[in-house]
């Protein structure tokens, strides 16, 4: 570390260059935090989803409905031994801007098959007891201030443009630290009764979850199920939960690929820029590396010097950038309500300052090797 | 050095040396079958027209560079054949260089400059701190230690660069033309100095110089020409 002063030297030796070429490793690692995050707002139920739970969707598109009388003859499949239904409400509260997900549910059925969702016993009970009763997570509520007790008008351009009426009998938390809170869930009898006197959509669930007994025979009890809505005039379409939600983001496009592909740029970018950088603070000190090769520094203390010097640049450039991120997701979805998962995962600012420290390295080797291979008397000639 | 003082032996020995550049196909001979003796305590002027090789010997003789053939030995250390890894080592043991265009790292102060060579050795800061100003001392820039080269005049930086040549008290101090960039005044203050280091110090002095009224201050000046040495100038 008796070194230090002659690094932070170099780096203020031309200011403006250095707070450049900082502030643009700064702004990809912002970019790189933010991707992130989102790429976890759209596919990180992926990682959340129970391995013992099987989606059962129409084989043609998750707009299209099933009968809500499949229920019954999937509880008869061997290796089932749950099964809950939703339907997608599409409700809006207020403004478009407060998006939520609505879903009606048989109440017990559905927390059966989702222990991730917990909801003090007491409102459980109320909201068995309420026929207009709806549970709503912790994030949303706080977000839109509901509260046990509150009437909440909700209008749905899908079922009978009319507002429905909920009376708000619980709030639950999640079990896990990604759990999504933010959707709310009401009684499909009163669903069903109010679409049925309006004549639409009767008889019809959106999806169904189903619950193996055994993890590892879910797609054995997959094909199954498939197998017995085959050549029925709704058929389905079965895949394990983590499965059902990447392809939901995928709806979007290959989300990982387009997250890569544009922070492959940003990198590629940021090496060029750092590269040149360096290599051109190298060159305008020749002069002074031979000093210091003939005063006695080794070699590899050269190529420390300047690779120390470069990945000084891109660790603080780097930090400070997911530190920005890391500070913007942790006031959650941005977007209110359309990214639910939406945080900067420990995993992630992990591999950001590895990429930092690596970007040091590729950028500073060059012009570092260079340094080394300097003769002395060649570079005094050139001061 | 104690060794080879014990044997009477120079410092410096030079047998049979030569070095050939390569540019290209074209071989440029800039020395041949050179010898050269310094005795400790010499303060030794190198003289000659330029580009008669007079920076290549001192890079030779300071582990700079490999001769192309023969021997050079350093208070009784042979280190013509030694790896340029050894070669820094030795070099931040042994020699001190203090050069034209004085060569301070600009980000540095007038003491961290002077300090540079001692971060190679095992000293401690304080012990570090204490060197430093005694070099500065010496060269009677105590009172400038935290001025930034570019505040210096060009005698005061050249200063400076001999306080940083000889702050780890090296074996041999090597100048290559010390004064070439400095006006008369300025020039005689680091002839002074190094006159001074010489005689109260001891110090071994070999100076590259074009300057008749520098090499005067030596106790000895031999003139290199056609890659061999004289002890006059070649007509
Ligand atoms: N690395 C090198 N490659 C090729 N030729 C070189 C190299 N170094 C020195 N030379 C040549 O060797 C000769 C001697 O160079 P050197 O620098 O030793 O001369 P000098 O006596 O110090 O000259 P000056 O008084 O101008 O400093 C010159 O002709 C120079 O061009
Ligand atoms: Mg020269």
């Amino acid at each position: 570390m008796k070194f230090a002063h002659l690094i932070w030297g170099n780096l203020k030796r031309k200011k403006l260059r250095t707070a450049l070429t900082l502030l643009t490793i700064l702004v990809a690692f912002v970019l790189f935090g933010l991707l992130c995050a989102i790429k976890q707002g759209l596919i990180g139920g992926v990682e959340l989803a129970g391995a013992d739970r099987l989606i059962v969707r129409h084989k043609v598109s998750i707009i299209q409905l099933l009968p809500v009388s499949y229920k019954a003859r999937m509880e008869k499949i061997p290796g089932v031994a749950g099964v809950a239904h939703q339907t997608w409400f599409g409700g809006v509260y207020q403004d478009p801007k407060n998006f939520f997900m609505q879903c009606p549910v048989v109440p017990e059925e559905f927390m059966a098959i989702f222990p991730e969702f917990l909801l003090p016993p007491a409102q459980m009970k109320a909201w068995l007891h309420t026929r207009t009763g709806a549970i709503v997570g912790r994030k949303t509520a706080e977000r839109l201030k509901f509260k046990v007790g509150d009437k909440v008008p909700i209008l749905s351009p899908i079922w009978g443009r009319r507002t429905w009426e909920f009376d708000i009998v619980g709030i639950f938390d999640g079990q896990k630290k990604g759990t999504d809170t933010t959707a709310m869930f009401f009684r499909y009898d009163y669903f069903d009764e109010v679409r049925n006197s309006l004549n639409w959509g009767k008889g019809l669930v959106g999806w169904y979850t189903i619950r193996v007994k055994n993890p590892a025979e879910a797609s054995e009890v997959a094909k199954r199920v498939d197998g017995e809505f085959e050549n029925s005039p709704a058929e389905t379409k079965t895949e394990p939960e983590g499965a059902f939600i990447q392809g939901w983001a995928n709806q979007i496009g290959n989300i990982t690929l387009i997250v890569a592909a544009i922070l492959a740029a940003v990198f590629f970018t940021i090496l060029l820029v750092t590269g040149s950088t360096m290599s051109q603070a190298v060159r305008e000190r020749i002069g002074e590396l031979g000093v210091l090769k003939a005063i006695g520094f080794t070699n590899g203390q050269l190529l420390a010097l300047v690779l120390a010097e470069s990945c000084l640049l891109t660790v603080v450039g780097g930090g400070l950038g997911l530190a920005a991120a890391w500070l913007f997701a942790s006031h959650g979805d941005p977007t209110g309500g359309l990214l639910p998962l939406f945080h900067l995962p420990t995993v992630d600012l992990l591999i950001g300052a590895g990429i930092s420290i690596a970007l040091g390295v590729i950028t500073g080797v060059l012009p570092a090797v260079q340094a080394m291979r300097l003769r002395v008397a060649d570079a005094l000639r050139r001061m | 050095m104690s060794e080879n003082q014990a044997n009477g032996g120079p410092l410096v020995r030079l047998d049979g040396v030569e070095k050939v550049f390569h540019r290209g196909t074209e071989e440029i001979r800039v020395l041949s079958e050179l010898h050269l003796e310094v005795a400790e305590g010499e303060f030794l002027a190198l003289m000659g027209p330029s580009g008669s090789g007079k920076s290549t010997l001192l890079n030779l003789i300071g582990g700079l560079d490999h001769p192309t053939k023969g021997t050079v030995t350093i208070a009784g250390e042979r280190i013509d054949r030694m790896s340029d890894r050894a070669l820094s080592g030795w070099r931040a043991r042994h020699i001190g260089f203090v050069f034209q265009l004085y060569n301070l790292m600009p980000t540095l102060s007038a003491e961290r400059n002077v300090e540079l060579p001692l971060l190679l050795t095992h000293l401690g800061k304080a012990e570090r701190r204490q060197h430093v100003a005694t070099a500065l001392a010496m060269v009677g820039l105590a009172h400038r230690a935290k001025y930034f080269p570019r505040t210096l005049s060009g005698g005061e930086q050249q200063r400076v660069g001999i306080a940083r040549g000889i702050v780890t008290d090296p074996t041999l101090l090597l100048c290559d033309e010390p004064t070439g960039d400095l006006d008369r005044k300025a020039g005689d203050e680091v002839l002074n100095l190094l006159q001074a280091l010489n005689r109260e110090q001891g110090k071994t002095i070999i100076m590259v110089t074009h300057d008749p009224h520098a090499s005067a201050r030596a106790s000895r000046t031999v003139h290199l020409d056609k890659g061999q040495l004289g002890d006059e100038p070649a007509k």
